[in-house]
């Protein structure tokens, strides 16, 4: 088995950022650990029978113990298997990031900004970075976007989204 | 006779301006949803469900459940037009759909698509009319131990049923079961799994994950394929309708027999997309000419989107009558009635008459309308797919973060739904399934009181899951489930081992 593997996988090294069986072991790591966390904590607070029934952690922490069985299975089946395709490319994780910062810092700010602004500022930037539009066309579609939303969701629906020292500056 | 004049003062409900307004506009936004990557049936319906909170029920789940059947027709149009399946369950439909439309039969296509669509709805919709009273009269003697019984049937048909690694399905259900865990234990009031943050004192939202889950991480996979719409042309005129209609009857063998195992796969949690595959395959081997398939066969859309319709709306007689979703969708619903007040079980038939009856009676009439409505539509959303993805893309997002806000209004969530986003995108690539952990969030504090209930009363034996006939019986169909599908998985690693290793070494060499 390993001959045919180690070719695949020198063919596959140029553009692959992480293979197939590092994230299938990270991720059942991650999950065992999720499991231990649910057992602990469950233990902690009472997992076993009280005169009144069953305790609070009784369920939970028997869900925990399920999780860490199973992840170990696959970390086991991970193992065994030894794929060693691509999980991710390295194009493909650049096109994802390309989205994923964006959407971070968007959520950031709206914090601060509220989320009509930063909604605007997002798909503006969105448009005229990735998308690469004129500027002028981009802050119109971002602007009209988020005023629309704002007529529906403060006027129509009437549910206050959060606003920020630009929508304070016209008495909202 | 009784259920028949109930439906019909549910059908005197539904037939008002504002409900017939609702339907159509959630008819609309169901197709935009449905066509539009990284929006579905289950955030679509997710992300709305907030502005719902103050109407009545009726009209709620009018507009929520004829986004579904929009959603349920719109994914047909990408898969025919651009080859791009936008709901899972229409992959099966792009097999022969892209192909009629590269041989200039988009409009046959198309047509088929939504007509097999509307029958196999009307098949499920007639099922749930005639069956969910009868089962739902059935489970009104149902107590905890059998509650619990036939949730753990549907998990263990989830496990069973599953595509995915079963040790996958097993954590993802598990999952789900710890988040909906977290914060206030309903039964003795104690803080469970907070670790002393207060934004965890809430638990974590179904609604919230499921934006995440099926949302952002749907827009994180279509940007990794660096997406590029490149559709062909359509236009549904009146002759080709009335032409591809009169050819129906020659199929009405497939119809039938899809729409039996949409409805099957839909009561039971295989969900549309298992259904829309199956019907498909069945429709091929029972074909006179099975090679056609693949290379624009009528029959090859028909099958599919028959079958997944059927299930999609079957899902919805678990729901109704026992409450308990047979697929994500109807999982969100699900908790949309409890939002607005309501329990679900089958004490909805007899508490709520003309909430059950004025959703079955629009279902009637939401496919309907949706298959004219479709029909009359289909250039206009093809266009909308023609809007550059970097338009779309941000909007999407933009509209799920204030769809997570929106659910409590708390900035916390729109955190929770990016990290459930990432969550959701890297399960995907993983094959671990997102509907149980779904499924088992909405569903989490249900199962559990209705198992400490039943350890209550046996105080701590599990023989009360075997006291009488009836909870015996669920119980040892769901572990002898649960054991087959085990076996058979393990029969079949025995036999495709080999396999691979003539695969790995073709491919290498």
């Amino acid at each position: 088995m390993s001959a045919p593997d180690e070719l695949h996988g020198a063919a596959a090294e140029s553009d692959t950022a992480i293979t197939r069986r590092t994230a299938e072991l990270v991720i059942g790591v991650l999950l065992a650990l999720f499991g231990l966390l649910a057992v602990v904590s469950n233990y902690q607070i009472g997992a076993g029978w009280a005169s009144d029934g069953p305790q609070a952690g009784y369920f939970p922490l028997r869900m925990g113990v399920i999780i860490l069985f199973c992840s170990i299975i696959v970390i086991a089946q991970a193992l065994m298997k030894n794929d060693r395709s691509a999980f991710v490319e390295r194009a493909q994780l650049r096109l994802v990031a390309t989205v994923l910062v964006p959407l971070i810092v968007y959520v950031a700010a709206i914090q601060f900004t509220g989320i009509y602004v930063a909604s605007a500022i997002f798909i503006c930037a969105f448009m005229a970075f990735i998308g690469k539009f004129n500027w002028w066309k981009a802050a119109a579609t971002g602007a009209g976007f988020s005023l629309a939303l704002f007529w529906i969701f403060e006027f129509m629906f009437q549910v206050p989204l959060p606003k920020g020292p630009l929508e304070a500056l016209f008495g909202f | 006779m009784d259920d028949i004049s109930l439906l019909l003062n549910g059908f005197y409900t539904v037939l008002s301006w504002q409900n017939l307004g609702l339907m159509g506009i959630g008819i609309l936004l169901g197709i935009v949803v449905g066509v539009l990557p990284g929006l579905g049936g289950p955030n679509g319906v997710a992300i709305l469900l907030p502005l719902t909170f103050t109407m009545n029920p009726t009209s709620a789940i009018i507009l929520l459940s004829c986004i579904y059947w929009g959603a349920l027709f719109g994914g047909a149009i990408t898969s025919v037009l651009f080859n791009i399946p936008g709901e899972a369950w229409s992959v099966a439909t792009t097999f022969d759909g892209y192909p009629m439309a590269q041989q200039g039969r988009a409009g046959q296509a198309l047509t088929s698509a939504f007509t097999g669509s509307f029958f196999g709805a009307l098949v499920g919709v007639l099922m749930i009319t005639f069956l969910a009273p009868l089962v739902a009269k059935f489970a009104l003697r149902f107590g905890p131990p059998e509650f619990f019984a036939v949730y753990f049937l549907t998990f263990c048909s989830f496990v069973g049923m599953g595509k995915e690694p079963k040790a996958k399905i097993v954590i993802a259900m598990c999952i789900g079961f710890v988040l909906a865990a977290v914060g206030m234990d309903t039964i003795s009031g104690q803080l469970r799994m907070t670790f002393g943050m207060p934004v965890l004192l809430r638990g974590f939202d179904f609604l919230v994950a499921v934006i995440g889950l099926f949302g952002i991480s749907e827009i994180l996979m279509t940007m990794e394929e660096g997406l590029a719409f490149k559709g062909k042309q359509a236009s549904i005129d009146l002759k080709v309708v009335l032409k591809t209609w009169a050819t129906m009857p020659r199929y009405f063998m497939t119809l039938l027999r899809s729409s039996a195992i949409g409805c099957w796969l839909g009561i039971t949690p295989g969900g549309a997309t298992a259904a829309s595959f199956m019907g498909y395959g069945v429709a091929k081997k029972m074909s006179k000419q099975p090679d056609s398939f693949g290379k624009g066969n009528v029959e090859g859309v028909l099958a599919p989107e028959t079958a997944a319709h059927a299930a999609g709306t079957s899902a919805l007689l678990p729901m109704l009558a026992l409450g308990i979703p047979g697929s994500a969708t109807a999982a969100v619903l699900l908790g949309g009635l409890m939002i607005w007040g309501l329990q679900p079980g089958p004490l909805l038939f007899v508490e709520q008459k003309d909430f059950v009856w004025g959703l079955i009676a629009s279902m009637y009439l939401g496919n309907l309308s949706g298959l004219i409505i479709v029909l009359a539509s289909v250039p206009l959303f093809a266009a909308i797919l023609r809007i550059p993805f970097s338009i779309i893309a941000p909007a999407i997002l933009v509209v799920c973060a204030i769809g997570a806000f929106t659910v409590h209004n708390a900035q916390f969530d729109i955190w929770l739904m990016l990290i459930f986003g990432i969550i959701g995108y890297v399960f995907k690539k993983l094959d671990y399934p997102l509907a149980p952990l779904v499924l088992a969030l909405v569903l989490g504090d249900r199962a559990e009181d209705a198992f400490r209930q039943s350890m209550l009363a046996s105080k701590g034996g599990l023989g009360i899951f075997w006291s009488n006939g009836l909870v015996g019986t669920i119980m040892t169909l769901a572990l002898l489930g649960l054991a087959w599908s085990f076996v058979g998985a393990l029969r079949e690693r025995l036999k495709t081992r080999p396999m691979q290793a003539v695969n790995a070494d073709s491919r290498a060499g």
